[in-house]
Formats: structure tokens, C-alpha cells, sequence
């Protein structure tokens, strides 16, 4: 029997999607267009914060949108309706986007002429977290319903994100969600994470996150 | 909930290095994959297995080490190994001390190959 050999590998697996993450962002460094890369669990209300940015933004930003769905173009629709260059990726089954996808996304839109481009991730808490997107900013959103423990089910999304916006907080009265804890257990996973709470229903809360927003992008572009 | 792409990584980079030495069967790969990776090792086998077919690692077993999640106390920087389930909750067994950065966990490495 042929003898077996050992060949030494030592390659990171996901090394070609490390490699062309890094190739957006330097490309966006060029044109100065900063990516923010949206994660959250179906529902929790990506596409309506993403309304509500635009709504509060429009005016003083160039915004672009890359939509991300397994199988549907719904959310494209809604924000090209708006005004906005947005761009429909359908994933076709895959559970998140990856940096190819997002190249292609990116593309399709002129991103020379945008100054924040925002990318609505596939509604999932666990793959998301795992596949570099290319984006200068993670920002993420838990809501009310979903309940406190999520950073103990999905530690790793909570720690790769620079903000986490806490959605739906008109429920709050009526749910045994605490706030203090949810604080307490994300920043253990993620001291440097920036935490606001938000309701895209009735607005409470947006301007902190428009602010947030402002300010990224101007330290992004160098003016502070 | 990923292991299809993740896969189709892992078998690229086995048949490029099963070309680069002259490999007629791949027997095993061995991998590192952190613990906090939601990978399920059946499925990447069994995602394998069907992508696999017909190339020289068809039949080649995946042998996954988990590495450990291993954390360093904010306060004392102390490193300890700890738990998925703990992350929310750290506690270093050192100075009792809350919250840490994680050093390790996230690993998806292919380390070796048994070929012939």
C-alpha cells in the first residue's frame, strides 16, 4: 500500500473573502463613500430604519442602498420608490451576504456620486457575523420582542458590531425585556460598542442615530 | 447555517494544493475551527461529499479540531478560556473582573492533508 504523506496547508479558509473585503474598502476610501453594513434578525426592522434614514437624510447626504434577500426584490421597491439608488441582491438561498456579492452590488450602483452607501444584510443573526462584507461600519438592531438574551444565543454578531440600535422601544411597556441587563451582557462581549435606543414606528430616538450617522461619516471623510 | 460556502472554500484550496504536489487521493483534512463558529461538522462532511465527487478529494474524511474561546480580563489581563453561553456574563477566575476581548474562537484554518 502507496504510503500516505502529509502536506502542510495553513490557509485561513475564508482567506479570498478577507482579501476582496479589504479590496471595498480601500476602493471607498477613494470615492469617500462609507459603507455601513445593516445585520439584524427578520423583522426586527432593517428596512424601516432604513426608510427613516432616508427620510431624515436625503438632503444633506447622497445615499445609496444594496438590498439583500434570499428571493424577493419587496425592499429594492420600497426605498427606489423614495428616490434612492438602491440595488436588489438576491441571494439565491445563501443565508448572508459575502464580499463578492456586495463587489457586484457596489457596481451597480455609482458609487463615485454616494457618500454613505448602506447595505441591508439577509435577516439572520448567526451567518452575517461570520462573512466580512467589505463595510467601514456594523451596526446591528435587536428589538424589543426579540427579547434580552439574544447576546447570549449570538455572541458573535454582537461582537463585531460598532453600534447596536435597540428597535421597537414603544414595546417595552409591554414586555419583560430590561434594558439594563441587555446593556450589562453586550458590553461584557463588546466594551466599545455604542448602544441607542430607537423606534422606527413612532420616531423616538432616530436623531441619535442620525447624528451617529453624520458624525461616522465625517470622520470617515476626514473633516473631523 | 453556512457550511455550503464555507465548504466550497475548504475544497478549493485542498485540490489547489492537491495539484501543486502531485496528489492522487486525498485522504483526510484537518481543520481548526473555533468554538464560536455555529458549524455543524456533519454537514460540512456531508457538503463535501457532494461537492467533492469525481476530484481527487472525493472519500477524504474532515477531521475538525475545535479551538478553544479564549478571553483577556480588561482589568488584570489574565487570558482563560471560557464558553459560548459565559460570553454575556464574564467573570476571570483571577481577579474576578467583568468583561474581557476575546483572543481566539473564530478560527477557520485548514492546517494539513493526509494525501497520497
Amino acid at each position: 500500500m502507496e504510503n500516505i504523506r502529509l502536506i502542510e496547508v495553513k490557509e485561513e479558509i475564508l482567506a479570498d473573502n478577507i482579501k476582496q473585503a479589504a479590496e471595498i474598502r480601500e476602493r471607498l476610501r477613494k470615492t469617500k463613500t462609507m459603507l455601513v453594513n445593516l445585520m439584524s434578525s427578520p423583522g426586527s426592522g432593517k428596512t424601516s430604519l432604513i426608510l427613516q434614514t432616508i427620510a431624515n437624510l436625503k438632503d444633506s447626504l447622497r445615499l445609496g442602498v444594496i438590498e439583500a434577500d434570499i428571493d424577493s426584490t419587496v425592499d429594492a421597491e420600497k426605498v427606489a420608490a423614495r428616490g434612492i439608488p438602491a440595488v436588489q441582491l438576491r441571494t439565491g438561498g445563501f443565508c448572508h451576504l459575502d464580499a463578492t456579492m456586495v463587489t457586484q452590488g457596489i457596481d451597480a450602483l455609482a458609487v463615485s456620486d454616494l457618500d454613505l452607501v448602506i447595505i441591508e444584510n439577509v435577516g439572520n443573526l448567526v451567518c452575517p457575523a461570520e462573512f466580512d462584507t467589505g463595510a467601514h461600519k456594523n451596526v446591528m438592531i435587536l428589538s424589543v420582542p426579540e427579547g434580552d438574551d439574544k447576546p447570549l444565543k449570538y455572541p458573535l454578531m454582537f461582537s463585531i458590531c460598532d453600534l447596536l440600535l435597540i428597535n421597537k422601544v414603544d414595546y417595552l411597556s409591554l414586555s419583560d425585556f430590561d434594558s439594563a441587563v441587555l446593556r450589562k451582557r453586550v458590553l461584557a462581549l463588546n466594551p466599545h460598542i455604542t448602544i441607542l435606543e430607537v423606534s422606527c414606528k413612532t420616531g423616538v430616538g432616530i436623531e441619535g442615530w442620525i447624528d451617529w450617522l453624520k458624525r461616522e461619516v465625517k470622520i470617515f471623510r476626514g473633516l473631523k | 447555517m453556512h457550511e455550503l460556502p464555507i465548504t466550497e472554500s475548504i475544497l478549493k484550496i485542498v485540490l489547489k494544493h492537491a495539484e501543486t504536489n502531485n496528489v492522487r487521493q486525498v485522504m483526510a483534512i484537518h481543520l481548526q475551527v473555533g468554538k464560536l463558529s455555529d458549524l455543524e461538522d456533519e454537514w460540512i462532511q456531508r457538503y463535501f461529499d457532494y461537492l467533492s465527487k469525481g476530484t481527487v478529494a472525493q472519500g477524504a474524511k474532515l477531521k475538525i479540531e475545535r479551538t478553544p474561546i479564549m478571553v483577556q480580563c480588561d482589568a488584570c489581563s489574565n487570558s482563560y478560556e471560557t464558553e459560548v453561553a459565559k460570553l454575556g456574563d464574564l467573570v476571570c477566575p483571577a481577579c474576578g473582573g467583568r468583561g474581557g476581548t476575546l483572543l481566539s474562537g473564530r478560527e477557520y484554518y485548514i492546517k494539513e492533508m493526509e494525501v497520497q
